[in-house]
């Protein structure tokens, strides 16, 4: 084979890795969300978190409108500070939104979801919501029904 | 006794000493790299006998490989009525694990044989002696463009398998079994790290590419320069790569993941 072939063909090759790198980036990947760096973040204190993770979803209305991008622990006030990204596109946001942790179906993933309160000022950059509700922990309901129950008899 | 004690430890000395034999040859093959500045033509032209040839059987695998994993995890996932998590488990298998590692047995299979037969018959032949003669360096002119080739090859080849193997998930789960379009994708999409996930298997690509050219030339340039000792070179070749690219998968993923 004459080089001239086979310099086309690997300059082909080189196009079809740059067109699967695309997919696996774009398609495949969370590459796309990743860049929202023009977003911005607030954080939100939580009693118990149940089993959210980085990267679960923050919604309003079920509308996808941001991320968590961190989960600490801490230790002052013995509650979890979860950092969420938001994007730019949704910032209003009045003050008195709360922020709830919600379950999608039975055994899916936990994610975040925000129910818009009526402040006529929004959420800035780095604020906090104050209003949360923690997770809702299968085990303690439980016992709290069962609780409940024996109470009553 | 001492015979048989005398013998297992000449076995091991041999190998050992062959290990050795390896890195040197490694370090003197990665000092040779720097004189392919010089000519890029003969990178270019391994990269076609390496790269373009082995790109026919990787996509027609890859293809099935995607279309099989959709089928089974659908039949799994059914019975919890989670079928739409198919195109989740289909990328994270595709990019993390099996887009490598088979795109690297296959690449050994394809390319590493391939290369280690040629070198071989060059030495058989004495065509390296005969570059030697001629002041040619063989580790700059043979070994260096065709090490970079397979390093280079490997991590781009388990790229497109990973592509298309996604594609072939999509064709058996979304077109056959009728998972939604949209879940198949935004579910994949939701869950696959570009950082932790993509990259993650391109660097295992690049060690495989790195450990199998490594193997697939020391084999060649070390084999006995007879019709018999080629042969044997050749399924060396394919034997130790796969047990290294198994092995060192293995390695990876417990320090990556």
């Amino acid at each position: 084979m004459n080089s001239r072939t086979s310099e086309i063909l690997v300059g082909l090759f080189m196009l079809l890795f740059l067109l699967a790198m695309f997919v696996l980036a774009m398609k495949v990947s969370n590459l796309t969300s990743l860049n929202s760096s023009e977003g911005y973040t607030l954080t939100a204190k939580f009693e118990n978190i149940g089993g959210l993770k980085e990267r679960a979803r923050v919604s309003a209305s079920g509308v996808r409108v941001g991320e968590v991008t961190r989960i600490i622990y801490d230790p002052e006030n013995f509650e979890a500070m979860v950092t969420l990204r938001l994007d730019k596109a949704f910032d209003a946001f009045p003050l008195d939104t709360t922020a709830s942790i919600y379950t999608s179906g039975l055994l899916g993933e936990q994610y975040i979801g925000l129910d818009p309160g009526a402040e006529e000022d929004f959420l800035q950059n780095d604020d906090e919501i104050t209003l949360t509700q923690s997770a809702i922990v299968l085990e303690r309901l439980i016992g709290q029904v069962l609780f409940s129950r024996s109470g009553g008899s | 006794m001492s015979n048989f004690l005398q013998k297992f430890g000449a076995y091991w000395l041999g190998k050992l000493e062959r290990l050795g034999r390896a890195t040197l040859f490694l370090f003197h093959l990665v000092a040779a790299l720097a004189s392919l500045v010089k000519r890029p033509s003969l990178l270019v032209k391994q990269l076609h006998a390496s790269g373009v040839m082995t790109l026919s059987i990787v996509l027609v695998s890859g293809l099935f490989v995607g279309m099989v994993l959709s089928l089974q995890f659908y039949n799994t996932l059914i019975d919890f009525g989670q079928e739409e998590r198919v195109g989740t488990l289909v990328a994270l298998t595709l990019v993390r694990e099996l887009g490598p590692v088979v795109t690297g047995l296959l690449f050994a299979g394809r390319a590493g044989s391939a290369m280690t037969a040629e070198i071989g018959l060059m030495k058989a032949t004495e065509q390296l002696s005969g570059l030697e003669m001629m002041a040619v360096d063989p580790f700059k002119r043979v070994f260096a463009p065709r090490f970079l080739a397979g390093f280079i090859a490997l991590p781009m080849l388990a790229a497109m398998f990973s592509a298309v193997g996604v594609m072939g998930g999509h064709l058996v789960g979304v077109e056959v079994l009728g998972v939604d379009a949209n879940a198949y994708w935004s579910q994949m999409h939701s869950s696959v790290s570009f950082t932790h996930d993509v990259c993650n298997g391109l660097v295992k690509g690049l060690v495989f590419g790195f450990v199998v050219s490594w193997i697939s030339i020391f084999e060649g340039a070390d084999c006995i320069p007879t019709s018999e000792g080629v042969s044997s070179a050749t399924t060396r070749t394919v034997v130790y790569s796969s047990l290294a690219i198994l092995g060192l998968d293995f390695l990876l993923t417990a320090v990556m993941f």
